[in-house]
C-alpha cells in the first residue's frame, strides 16, 4: 500500500508533528516498507476469534473513592517549563 | 571484586571483607575511568551512591542487613528517581527530575541497594541496538564497534564491562533479552504486571515489563525477590502472592519436557548459533530433560502484529509529551499548535517520531479494524499457539536472536531490517509470558542467547532452569577484556 506525501502530512498533523521536506519524503518511503511488513497479517485467518487487548485478561480492580494522593502542586510546578501563580502558562488561546 | 555478582557480594558484604562505601567507590571509579569508551551511563549518582553506602554500612553494624543491602546496582534511565535526571534517553526528558521514585526503585532502596547511576537506554526504548538514545549509542564491551542490543543497552554493556554487578532493565518486545544476549549476560523478563509498571516510564502499556539483567540466574531471583509483588499503585500489576525465587534454584530438572519451536530454527538463524543452542539443549538432556519438536505455527505474524500494537499504544502515551507540565518545550511558541509541534518535533528523534507515525495511522478512522483489531486478533491466535504447546511442554527454548551483536551503523537506515531483530523474542511479550536468556556459547568470541519461554508466572521454574544449566555450564562465566 502506498502513502502520499499529503497522507504523511496529514499523519503527522495528527500527531502534532512537524516534519521538514526531507523528513517527509524518508518517511513515505519507511511507511511503505513498514506497512508491508504490518500487511503481512491480513493473510492470517481470524474472523473467528476476539481480540486479544491484554495477555492477562484480568478486570480491572475498583476501589473506594477517598482521597489518595497528597497536594504535590509545588513539586510538580517546580519541573514545569513555564508556571505562574500555580498555573501553567501557554500561549494566549482566546483573543 | 568487579568479577562478582550480587551473591558472592553479599556474602563478602556478610563476611565483613568489605564494606558498601569501599564496593560504591571502587564501582564509581571504575565507571569514570572505562565508561567513556562504552557510554553506558547517562547519569552517575555519586553523591547519593555514597550516602546510601553509608547508611548501608550503618545497617549492617546494627545487624539489620538483609541480603541486598550496601549492594551497589544501575536503574535503566526509564525508571524514575526522585531528584536524579530521568531522561528515558530522549532530549525531551533531558532536564526531567521526577518528584518520586518508580515502585521498583523505591523497593531496592528499601532493601539498602545503592544507586550508582542511570543507564543508557534506546529512546523511549525504542530500539534494538541501543542507537536511538539522544545521549548516543552505547558500544559492546565485548567488541567496541558492535551494539550491545536494546534498548536495555545501557544496563547490559554496564553489567557486562564490570562497571555495575548488576541492573534492572525492561522489556517490551525483547529489551532485556536480546542485550543479555549479545552482551553474555542472564536476562529475565518477567510476567506481564509480575513487577510494577508505576515510575517507568510508559511505551507500549500492554507490553512493558521489569526485569534484570545479571550474570547469574541466581542474581536475578535475589533481584526478583526485591521487585515482584503486587502494587496498588499501578493497577494491572497482577494481584497474586510472589514466591521466594532462591527457593527452587537447585531442583534437579529430572523429567522436564523442553518443547523446541521448528519456527525458531528456520530460515534466518545463523548456522554457528543455531549449533550453540544445539549443544546447550544436549546440556538439558544431560541433565534429565527430554526434547520435543513442537509448532508456533503463528509466530511469523508476531512482528508485523506487535508493530502496530506497540507503536499504537507509544501513539497514546506520548502523547503527553506537549510542552506544558514537564519536559522539552520549544522556543518562542507562536500559539498553542505551534508549541505543541516543535516541542514534540524536536524533542523527539526520528525513530521516537516514526513509531508515533506508525501508531497516530493504525488508530485513524478508517484504518482501525484493518489494522489495530486485526493485531489484536493475530495476538490471540500467538496466545493460542503457546497455550497449545504447554499443553504437551514445560517450558519453550530456542536462540534468543538469530545472530550475535552486529556492527554500529550497519542497520540504522533500514527499520524494517531492525524491527526483525526481535523476530524470536516478541511473540513472548504479545503473549505476556515470562523468558530468560541465558549466555550459551560464543561464536567467534561473540555471545549467544539461549532463550527459556516459560507459562504465566512460573519465574521460580524458569530461573531453577537457568541455574542449573549455569552449574552445568560456565558460558555466563566468561567476560571481555576491557
Amino acid at each position: 500500500m502506498s502513502i502520499s506525501a499529503d497522507d504523511i502530512a496529514y499523519i503527522a498533523h495528527l500527531a502534532r508533528l512537524q516534519l521538514s521536506e526531507a523528513e517527509k519524503q524518508e518517511a513515505a518511503l519507511n511507511f511503505k516498507n513498514i506497512l508491508a511488513l504490518i500487511d503481512q497479517m491480513q493473510s492470517a485467518d481470524t474472523d473467528q476469534l476476539e481480540p486479544l487487548s491484554h495477555a492477562i485478561e484480568a478486570s480491572q480492580p475498583l476501589r473506594e473513592d477517598i482521597v489518595t494522593e497528597k497536594n504535590q502542586r509545588d513539586d510538580l510546578q517546580k519541573i514545569a517549563p513555564k508556571c505562574e501563580q500555580g498555573l501553567y502558562l501557554v500561549p494566549k488561546v482566546i483573543d | 571484586m568487579f568479577k562478582s555478582g550480587i551473591a558472592e557480594l553479599s556474602r563478602s558484604l556478610a563476611a565483613g571483607e568489605f564494606s558498601s562505601e569501599e564496593i560504591t567507590s571502587a564501582y564509581l571509579a571504575r565507571i569514570k575511568e572505562k565508561d567513556k569508551a562504552l557510554n553506558s551511563y547517562i547519569t552517575l549518582c555519586e553523591e547519593q551512591a555514597l550516602a546510601q553506602a553509608k547508611a548501608a554500612d550503618a545497617t549492617r553494624a546494627k545487624g539489620e542487613a538483609s541480603l541486598l543491602t550496601g549492594i551497589p546496582l544501575a536503574h535503566k534511565d526509564i525508571f524514575c528517581t526522585a531528584g536524579i535526571k530521568t531522561s528515558c534517553g530522549s532530549r525531551m526528558l533531558d532536564n526531567f527530575i521526577a518528584p518520586y521514585n518508580a515502585t521498583v526503585v523505591e523497593n531496592f532502596n528499601q532493601a539498602g541497594v545503592v544507586t550508582l547511576g542511570k543507564t543508557n537506554m534506546d529512546e523511549f526504548a525504542m530500539g534494538s541496538s541501543n542507537e536511538t538514545s539522544y545521549y548516543g549509542p552505547v558500544h559492546n564491551p565485548w567488541d567496541k564497534d558492535l551494539v550491545p542490543g536494546g534498548s536495555s543497552g545501557g544496563s547490559a554493556s554496564a553489567v557486562a564491562a564490570h562497571l555495575c554487578p548488576a541492573a534492572t532493565a525492561t522489556d517490551t518486545g525483547g529489551s532485556i533479552r536480546q542485550p543479555a544476549a549479545f552482551c553474555g549476560l542472564t536476562g529475565l523478563k518477567p510476567t506481564y504486571g509480575r513487577v510494577s509498571r508505576w515510575g517507568m516510564i510508559a511505551f507500549a502499556s500492554s507490553l512493558d515489563q521489569a526485569g534484570t539483567l545479571t550474570r547469574s540466574a541466581e542474581d536475578a531471583a535475589l533481584m526478583l525477590n526485591v521487585m515482584a509483588g503486587h502494587d496498588p499503585k499501578d493497577s494491572t500489576s497482577i494481584d497474586i502472592a510472589t514466591e521466594n525465587y532462591t527457593a527452587n534454584l537447585n531442583r534437579p530438572l529430572d523429567g522436564l519436557k523442553i518443547g523446541i519451536p521448528v519456527q525458531h530454527f528456520a530460515e534466518g538463524l545463523n548456522a554457528d548459533v543455531e549449533q550453540k543452542i544445539r549443544n546447550a539443549l544436549s546440556e538439558f538432556e544431560k541433565l534429565g530433560a527430554t526434547l520435543k519438536d513442537i509448532s508456533l505455527p503463528n509466530s511469523h505474524q508476531s512482528v508485523s502484529a506487535y508493530y502496530v500494537i506497540a507503536p499504537a499504544e507509544a501513539s497514546a502515551n506520548l502523547s503527553r509529551y506537549d510542552g506544558v507540565r514537564y519536559g522539552y518545550r520549544c522556543d518562542d511558541p507562536q500559539d498553542l499548535e505551534d508549541l505543541y509541534k516543535r516541542t514534540r518535533s524536536e524533542g523527539f528523534g526520528t525513530e521516537v517520531k516514526r513509531r508515533i507515525m506508525i501508531g497516530t495511522y493504525a488508530l485513524s478512522a478508517g484504518y482501525y479494524d484493518a489494522y489495530y483489531i486485526k493485531a489484536q486478533k493475530i495476538r490471540r491466535l500467538i496466545k493460542n499457539d503457546f497455550d497449545n504447546a504447554f499443553a504437551e511442554v514445560d517450558v519453550i527454548m530456542g536462540p534468543t536472536s538469530p545472530h550475535t551483536a552486529f556492527k554500529i551503523g550497519s542497520q540504522t537506515n533500514d527499520p524494517v531490517t531492525m524491527y526483525l531483530e526481535d523476530i524470536y523474542t516478541i511473540a513472548v511479550n504479545l503473549a505476556g509470558l515470562p523468558g530468560i536468556s541465558v549466555p550459551a556459547g560464543l561464536v567467534k568470541n561473540l555471545p549467544v542467547g539461549l532463550q527459556i519461554i516459560g507459562k504465566n508466572f512460573t519465574e521460580s521454574h524458569l530461573l531453577n532452569i537457568a541455574h542449573q544449566f549455569q552449574q552445568a555450564t560456565d558460558w555466563h562465566t566468561q567476560t571481555p577484556e576491557i
